[in-house]
């Protein structure tokens, strides 16, 4: 961080770059951060707010009624945290523990796998900083950053100078894109664009592999072999290179083991390296990620009993809702009510929910108890880990009378 | 975007020197290169029989809404302030290279042609653009590298 910057919490990107003007404690102008960074950080600053059953109530009684649900609960469920910073997400994982509860995160149904396999160090991955100074081709599989990381390209990974990149994006660097449609980002990537079917990416990879072994690269939907040699010599020429692996990548295979393959395959014959980095994308769900890897070896879905997780995908949101294993619900940052399938998210509706979240959403209006908690990185500090694993620390940007999640964690525990 | 020839053709084409330059084609690449405006041709301001022609060039050069005087335009509503124009740049690269040209905030702002505020790119200093002015050249670094089209010269 350089002079008086701020961070921006909007995205997985933690830009640490942002200058802020403030005018009477409210956000006024906001300097280099992008128009999503903006908003969420223009939304600040409002009165505290804690409703039971709708109605306005102070503090302390909020937190003895969601004591008591969480006590009177035999298998609670704790969720969110994705936009919670690291103190936060660590208290949580304590009151998880306390209670005997079920822990998960959005990480399930979404990058967990890849972040897990990295904690597992099944591939190679490297920082944004790197690829900012060394990369010299860079593929967005799956990913659209221009959509959910909007300076992704930008601050990183295409167009900056870097240290050893100092000729520019034209000369120096390549981007690919591959995907099922013409995202944003793939229109930056012009020629490099590989358009696939849905549901191709699986077979795309092992022909890459063919070509990048000197084999014939085929695919049962014809995709033109030139091409895809073109593109695997691309690959072969790296001496920097990293796939960006985003959710259309992952929701189309079966398991993981083609990707980690190809990165291998490239390590072994490419020029120099080649790298995995999966876009995750609430600004700390890796950081959720590493911190319940760190305490049970999972990165997502656990069941503690005395001490102790379990894990199994029975144990993931998705999961324990269907089969209605879990009788309250303590979910912070997130809206479950909104994202999930509405056959799942039916069954939330029966058991009480306790919803910690700075902004009113559909599963806030339907909470037993609501907590309008401080937004993390505009109103309160803490630390973060980036989208490529590197540790953020950040002050609040305005003061605000609402707690933060951490301090509304800590009172809970306290209360039980 | 207007290119010489179309201006060319709105002349009077006598090559009356009266504008200082050699011939109306040279006067017709500076107005291009912004170093003339139309009035700067006395027998088109003046002669009524270019009338129409007159009022269509200078329908061209009357600041075009929402346009800098170089004729850049930011279509806002587009933008969303990704910053990949801002850096692409190469004016913002060589007058603040490890600021704005490293992807990061800019260091020189006051040096800088495109910068991000409030979340939607903002053009100044547009007369330092290289589209423009004596030894302009066909630079198109924000407009390739904005996913959204949201620069346009005109
Ligand atoms: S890219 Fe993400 S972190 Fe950076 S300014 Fe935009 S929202 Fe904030
Ligand atoms: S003054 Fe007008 S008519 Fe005469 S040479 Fe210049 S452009 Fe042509
Ligand atoms: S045309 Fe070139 S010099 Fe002018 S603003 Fe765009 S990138 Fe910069
Ligand atoms: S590249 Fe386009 S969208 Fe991005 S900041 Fe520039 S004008 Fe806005």
């Amino acid at each position: 961080m350089e002079g008086n910057h701020n961070i921006c919490t909007g995205c997985g990107l933690l830009c640490d770059d942002i200058e802020v003007e403030l005018e009477k404690e409210i956000v006024n102008k906001v300097y280099t951060a992008c128009r999503v960074g903006v908003a969420h950080m223009k939304e600040g600053s409002r009165e505290a707010s804690f409703l039971v059953d709708g109605k306005p109530v102070d503090e302390p009684a909020a937190i003895e009624k969601a004591a008591e649900i969480l006590k009177n609960a035999k298998n609670p469920l704790i969720f969110g945290l994705g936009t919670s910073t690291n103190e936060a997400q660590k208290k949580a994982i304590e009151l998880a523990k306390k209670l005997n509860a079920t822990l998960d995160d959005t990480s399930s149904f979404c990058l967990g796998p890849v972040v897990e396999a990295l904690l597992q160090e099944k591939f190679k991955t490297c920082t944004l900083d790197d690829v900012r100074h060394k990369g010299d081709v860079m593929v967005f599989w799956g990913a659209d950053p221009s959509d959910s990381h909007p300076r992704h390209l930008s601050k990183f990974s295409y167009f900056p100078r870097g240290e050893q990149k100092q000729r520019g994006w034209e000369e120096e660097r390549t981007a690919i894109a591959i995907d099922i449609r013409k995202s944003h980002t793939a229109k930056i990537c012009g020629n490099y664009f590989f358009q696939i079917p849905p549901g191709g990416d699986a077979e795309f990879i092992n022909a890459l592999i063919d070509g990048v072994s000197g084999k014939l690269p085929k695919t049962s939907y014809g995709y033109p072999p030139k091409k895809l040699l073109e593109l695997a010599n691309i690959l072969k020429g790296a001496k920097f290179g990293t796939i960006f692996m985003g959710l259309g990548l992952l929701y189309s295979l079966e398991n993981l083991d083609p990707i980690i393959r190809l990165v291998e395959v490239l390590n072994e014959k490419a020029k120099g390296e080649f790298h995995l980095i999966p876009m995750v994308g609430h600004y700390n769900m890796r950081g959720f990620n590493q911190n319940l890897f760190a305490e049970t070896g999972y990165v997502n879905s656990v069941k503690f009993e005395n001490g102790e997780a379990k894990h199994g995908p029975e144990y993931s949101t998705v999961e324990a809702l269907k089969a209605k294993t879990v009788d309250a619900a303590l979910i912070i940052g997130s809206d479950p009510l909104a994202s999930l399938p509405r056959s799942i998210a039916k069954n939330l509706l029966d058991i009480p929910i306790i919803s910690i979240d700075p902004c009113e959403t559909l599963t806030s209006k339907k909470a037993k108890v609501y907590f309008g908690n401080a937004i993390s990185g505009v109103e309160c500090g803490g630390t973060a880990t980036r989208m490529d694993g590197v540790e953020v620390s950040f002050n609040p940007i305005i003061e605000t009378k609402r707690p933060s999640d951490e301090e509304i964690l800590t009172k809970l525990t306290e209360a039980l | 975007m207007t290119s010489t020839m179309e201006l060319y053709q709105l002349l009077p084409k006598t090559n009356c020197k009266e504008c200082g330059k050699t011939s109306c084609m040279a006067f017709a690449a500076g107005l291009m290169a912004r170093e003339f405006m139309p009035d700067d041709c006395p027998p088109l301001k003046n002669d009524p029989k270019y009338k129409e022609s007159y009022e269509k060039i200078s329908g061209m050069f009357s600041t075009t809404e929402g346009a800098t005087e170089t004729g850049l335009i930011v279509h806002e509503e587009l933008c969303f302030g990704c910053g990949n124009c801002v850096v692409a740049c190469p004016v913002n690269v060589a007058n603040d290279p490890y600021g704005a040209g490293s992807g990061k905030a800019p260091q020189k702002v006051e040096k800088l042609i495109l910068i991000i505020e409030d979340g939607i790119v903002k053009a100044q200093n547009v007369e330092e653009c290289r589209r423009f002015g004596k030894n302009k050249i066909l630079c198109n670094g924000c407009i390739v590298t904005c996913p959204v089209e949201a620069i346009e010269f005109v």
